[in-house]
């Protein structure tokens, strides 16, 4: 699948060529000749002259012929060269560097740096010292967070990750590859005890943050889990604290529903009430589908409790208002969606009585569909 | 307090369907049409056949272990749900018949969360509108059968707003640089949303029906 926007923001296209910084090549000093400025392809490198360069063979019916640079043919013409020799040199580790700077998401390049590594048992510190410069680069790029976590479990030691994450989701608090190396980091190696802080710290510079809500069910399902009705009883009023300064919060309300749902929204007491009352003042459409989600909790788990019919009816008929006042008013563009909730929720509970004033609709099943 | 996130339609945005405009602009990419549709079928004769030499059961098991609380689905297990990583969740259970697995009701809802005031569609809660989210999200609601849960009309003006009238293409989002990439998503989420001037595309492989009628293959949808 190629990639997605926010997860990386380019696909196949070749990225725009970089001007040649020349670091790697300090290497290889004769490269430059007289101008240390001026960049020698690798066909006209002395120290090369040994290895037949490999053109990329894109087969008998190209269909997206990319244009390459000069330098970018080059350099890959003598990756594919290294590879076919199978060759295990200091200059092929080298010429990696040179690969990457040019496409870092090539990951037969990254896979062959790795195998370079291995085989002249290069010092890790130092290639953690160069994915770090790579990743503050190009962070939403999967190859260099992967090669990242190759070297932290070769070198087995993960005590840099958290504060180089925490540095990466400073510049972008919502970047999907550090959250996911974050969250593989802390479950391998057990560094559950400060990120509960970690956080609440996101979540006071921007209680919206999506990622920071699903790490919070993350590291709690992890740890204390939910069953345990003082935790339950704390993430519910951190929920509703988060709504009460930003009530227009998608993620705290789905963050509350997630936790509260496999228990059965209407076991809560008194939640249904602070909803209601939070509905006074700090109204939104996902306040009104968490009370639709409670009252239908109610009635699905009404031969539990001693409900009457009664009770069963006047449930049921402010559900359905809800559903009428977000299709009609308060959520318009999703229209079609509580209207289905409405007549679903009629016809599992409705029975006999008479339905609240709602599109007349003749009655369909729960499943269907236009 | 951060405000909600979404861009404004403005009122001189492009409201129709620039397909010459379009055209140009891909054709200029260098790529001749046939070679597509020789491509394609070569590629897709070759993955028919391979299908068993993957663990389907393991593979599926996998899938359904990235589903998370609110119904979507992540990366791995226990990352943020995504409608990129949605759209490939989907179009791997139509692939291997185990739709049916799913929870279409409450995914649908959570696609159809990603509809902002603008019409466009995000990727997440809390974040802006991306025209490629309405081929990721619009694609995920057609297969499980919840593509009439988006406002269709709202999320049309969008797209339309995202091509540029100048040089062709679509952007990710309406005054920005436009993209191959893009363009792709815009045009193929107008057909899922039922223009008459493009052709049918499929869903879970993101090609025109007509390709996939002539090798035979229909990856299921639900109802």
């Amino acid at each position: 699948m190629s990639s997605v926007q926010e997860a990386s923001t380019e696909t196949t296209e070749v990225k725009e060529q970089k001007e040649f910084e020349g670091d790697a090549d300090e290497q290889f000093g004769e490269s430059f000749g007289a101008d240390p400025t001026r960049y020698t392809f690798y066909r006209d490198r002395k120290e090369w002259a040994d290895l037949e360069p490999v053109p990329q063979d894109d087969g008998p019916n190209p269909v997206v012929k990319i244009a390459y640079s000069d330098k970018f043919a080059d350099v890959y013409d003598y990756f594919r060269a290294l590879l076919k020799k199978d060759e295990k040199s200091e200059r092929a580790l080298a010429l990696t560097a040179d690969a990457i700077e040019l496409n870092a998401a090539n990951y037969t390049v990254w896979h062959y740096r790795r195998v370079l590594l291995q085989a002249l048992s290069k010092d890790l510190r130092e290639e953690m010292k160069y994915i770090t410069n790579i990743i503050e680069e190009q962070p939403k790029n999967y190859q260099v967070w992967h090669h990242r976590r190759m070297v932290v479990e070769w070198l087995n030691d993960p005590s840099e990750e958290l504060e180089f994450i925490a540095d990466i989701l400073s510049q972008d608090a919502k970047n999907y590859h550090a959250w996911q190396h974050r969250q593989w980091v802390i479950q391998e190696y057990k560094l559950w005890d400060k990120e509960l802080e970690f956080v609440e710290t996101l979540l006071e510079e921007d209680v919206r943050n999506n990622s920071a809500w699903n790490q919070r069910h993350f590291v709690i399902s992890h740890t204390t889990g939910f069953s345990d009705p003082a935790v339950v009883q704390r993430e519910i009023q951190y929920c509703l604290n988060q709504i009460r300064k930003a009530p227009h919060n998608e993620s705290a309300w789905n963050y509350l529903k997630g936790m509260l749902q496999d228990r059965g929204l209407s076991s809560q007491p008194g939640l249904l009430e602070k909803v209601l009352e939070l509905k006074e003042t700090h109204c939104s459409p996902y306040l009104l589908a968490f009370l639709f989600d409670c009252y239908e909790d109610a009635l699905e788990f009404s031969s539990q409790k001693e409900n009457t019919e009664q009770e069963q009816k006047e449930t049921l008929k402010k559900a359905l208002e809800i559903c009428e006042l977000l299709a009609q008013e308060k959520d318009t563009i999703r229209k079609e969606y509580w209207q289905f909730l409405g007549r679903s929720v009629k016809n599992k509970y409705g029975g006999d009585g008479p339905s609240v004033a709602e599109e007349a609709k003749p009655s369909v099943p729960a499943s269907e569909t236009s | 307090i951060a405000q909600l996130k979404d861009v404004i339609i403005k009122p001189d945005a492009p409201s129709s369907l620039l397909l010459d405009k379009h055209a140009d602009y891909i054709a200029a990419y260098g790529s001749k049409k046939d070679d597509y549709v020789n491509n394609i079928h070569l590629k897709y004769d070759n993955a028919i056949g391979k299908m068993d030499t993957i663990n389907v059961d393991k593979a599926v098991e996998f899938v359904l272990s990235c589903m998370n609380f609110d119904g979507g689905f992540g990366c791995r297990p226990g990352s943020e749900s995504h409608a990129g990583q949605i759209y490939c969740c989907t179009g791997f259970l139509s692939l291997t018949g185990q739709l049916h697995q799913l929870n279409a009701d409450l995914l649908g809802w959570w696609l159809c969360e990603r509809q902002l005031p603008s019409g466009g569609l995000n990727g997440r809660p809390e974040k802006l509108p991306d025209v490629c989210y309405s081929w990721w999200v619009l694609a995920s609601l057609k297969i499980i059968g919840r593509i009439h849960w988006i406002d269709k009309a709202k999320l049309r003006r969008f797209i339309l707003a995202c091509q540029d009238e100048e040089t062709g293409g679509f952007a990710d989002r309406p005054g920005d640089m436009v993209d191959p990439f893009h363009t792709l998503f815009g045009v193929a989420g107008l057909s899922l949303l039922g223009d008459e001037q493009i052709k049918a595309v499929n869903p879970v492989l993101c090609m025109p029906e007509d390709v996939l009628q002539r090798i035979g293959l229909q990856p299921d949808l639900l109802s």
